[in-house]
């Protein structure tokens, strides 16, 4: 299962992702479970909202931090996000 | 209550909510204590929608509604959705037995994340033998709309040695309701489990055979359905990590408020767990005697003083230390270090044994006659 280049990413509806107050991070909460994201793993995940393919997602994470050559660094992760059933594509 | 400065304690993350100690069912494996019918009353709503934002403040994110059956409070709804608007993120364990379409569809609206149902066979005569009521056919329409409402759908079987022999079929039965999630929780012989251990422990083909289809399985079905297998320590070498570490992570509050370091910490002598309505859940977190008691590894007795995988296993169960050992602060005798580790095997040639016997001795089911019988 890899990332098609072609379709919007969404998160999950089985899985919250939830900034914790507590912990000063993004977690990503499911049946029996909870995963503490880094910085760069929560910045991903709150694009994936459904309205943007992978390169709109690398395109606006490069504008944001004014940076290039995201590409591998977010589709490696994105690949990993969806292996765990994170993230969803139609 | 004694302080504790040197420790570093960590928040608690899970919060388990005993609503209530009622339940229609009578499975003879119950984890809820020998005794509960000695403690009939039950926290307010108030109080709980006290103990959820104490909890929440510190830290605990994850929450679970169980019981007895959780179902049978009527503020269940409220409850859920005050949660909700916490920010936990909320499970309900349940037998099933109660729920219709319509409060499944009104715990949804309230901010519900998920269901987590019990079945206990997989089939009609097992079930509802074990579970001591006829709730086989509800079970299955439960879980039906569980999956329906759009919830992430986590079926509950526990297993023992009545029910090991059926692996391939509720493994079948998972498949074919569509779980995401499949929980096969071999049987911790704690409250009733302890009591009708002869009973309910495998032995240890009846095990090995079980797991390695249960294995198969999840390999086939990766992607699809995820399995929690959760392992009967007593055929292991090492004991299970205990809580994560007592005090570092859970939190269970009893339906009476008595707040505890894990669900059968009661049965524990001398810790004087805190209720709620004495204390906040930041003094019970911090400074109550009961949730020192066995944090960090200064209490730990030898082998496990010396031993170099103290950090990982913590000693293993303390509660399992007591009821073999006697000793609430020995080593886990599952630990083959344990020089009381002859316990468990003579428990295990014990269950064996009446395994074969002609006439097995009848299962004590969970309910309050014999709660009362037994005190
Ligand atoms: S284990 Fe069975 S008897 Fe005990 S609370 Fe759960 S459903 Fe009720
Ligand atoms: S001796 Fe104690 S710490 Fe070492 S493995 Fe056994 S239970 Fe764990």
């Amino acid at each position: 299962m890899t990332i098609n280049p072609d379709q919007p990413i969404s998160f999950s509806p089985m899985h919250r992702l939830q900034w914790e107050e507590a912990q000063q991070k993004f977690v990503i909460l499911y049946p029996e479970g909870m995963v503490e994201l880094n910085q760069s793993s929560a910045e991903i995940l709150q694009l994936c909202d459904g309205s943007r393919l992978l390169g709109q997602i690398v395109a606006d994470l490069e504008a944001k931090f004014a940076t290039a050559g995201l590409t591998n660094d977010i589709t490696n992760f994105l690949n990993v996000a969806l292996q765990n059933g994170w993230i969803r594509q139609a | 209550m004694a302080g504790s400065d040197k420790l570093n304690i960590t928040p608690p993350r899970w919060l388990l909510a005993e609503l209530s100690y009622k339940c229609p069912l009578q499975c003879p494996y119950c984890s809820n204590p020998l005794d509960y019918a000695k403690y009939p009353h039950e926290l307010s709503t108030d109080d709980w929608k006290r103990v959820l934002s104490q909890a929440r403040r510190m830290g605990a994110v994850q929450l679970g509604f169980s019981g007895g059956e959780p179902l049978t409070r009527q503020d269940l709804s409220e409850l859920v959705r005050y949660a909700r608007e916490l920010g936990y993120y909320s499970n309900l364990i349940t037998s099933g037995y109660g729920l219709t379409e319509e409060r499944i569809i009104e715990l949804k609206q309230a901010g519900l994340d998920h269901i987590q149902v019990s079945i206990q066979a997989s089939t009609q005569e097992l079930n509802d033998h074990l579970a001591g009521t006829t709730t086989y056919q509800h079970k299955q329409e439960v879980a039906k709309l569980v999956k329906k409402h759009g919830y992430p759908m986590v079926l509950c079987v526990v297993i023992h040695r009545q029910n090991i022999h059926q692996m391939p079929q509720i493994l079948e039965m998972a498949e074919n309701l569509g779980a995401d999630y499949l929980e096969l929780a071999n049987t911790q012989y704690y409250g009733w489990a302890h009591l009708n251990r002869d009973a309910l422990l495998p032995t240890r083909e009846q095990f090995e055979k079980a797991e390695k289809i249960a294995q198969a399985f999840k390999e086939k079905v990766a992607g699809k359905m995820k399995i929690y297998y959760v392992v009967p320590d007593f055929h292991e070498d090492r004991p299970k990590a205990c809580m994560n570490g007592w005090g570092t992570t859970f939190l269970t509050i009893a339906p009476d408020g008595t707040a505890l370091p894990c669900h059968s910490a009661r049965e524990l002598p001398g810790l004087d767990c805190p209720n709620v309505n004495d204390f906040s859940i930041e003094q019970i977190w911090n400074e109550s005697k009961a949730f020192n008691f066995f944090r960090g590894t200064d209490w730990m007795q030898e082998p496990c003083r010396s031993c170099d995988e103290k950090h990982k296993d913590f000693g293993g169960c303390r509660c399992q230390a007591y009821l073999f050992n006697n000793d609430m602060y020995s080593t886990d005798p599952v630990c083959s270090k344990s020089p009381e580790r002859h316990r468990i095997d003579a428990a295990i040639a014990s269950a064996r044994e009446a395994s074969l016997a002609e006439t097995e001795k009848p299962l004590v089911f969970r309910n309050s006659k014999n709660s009362k019988q037994l005190f």
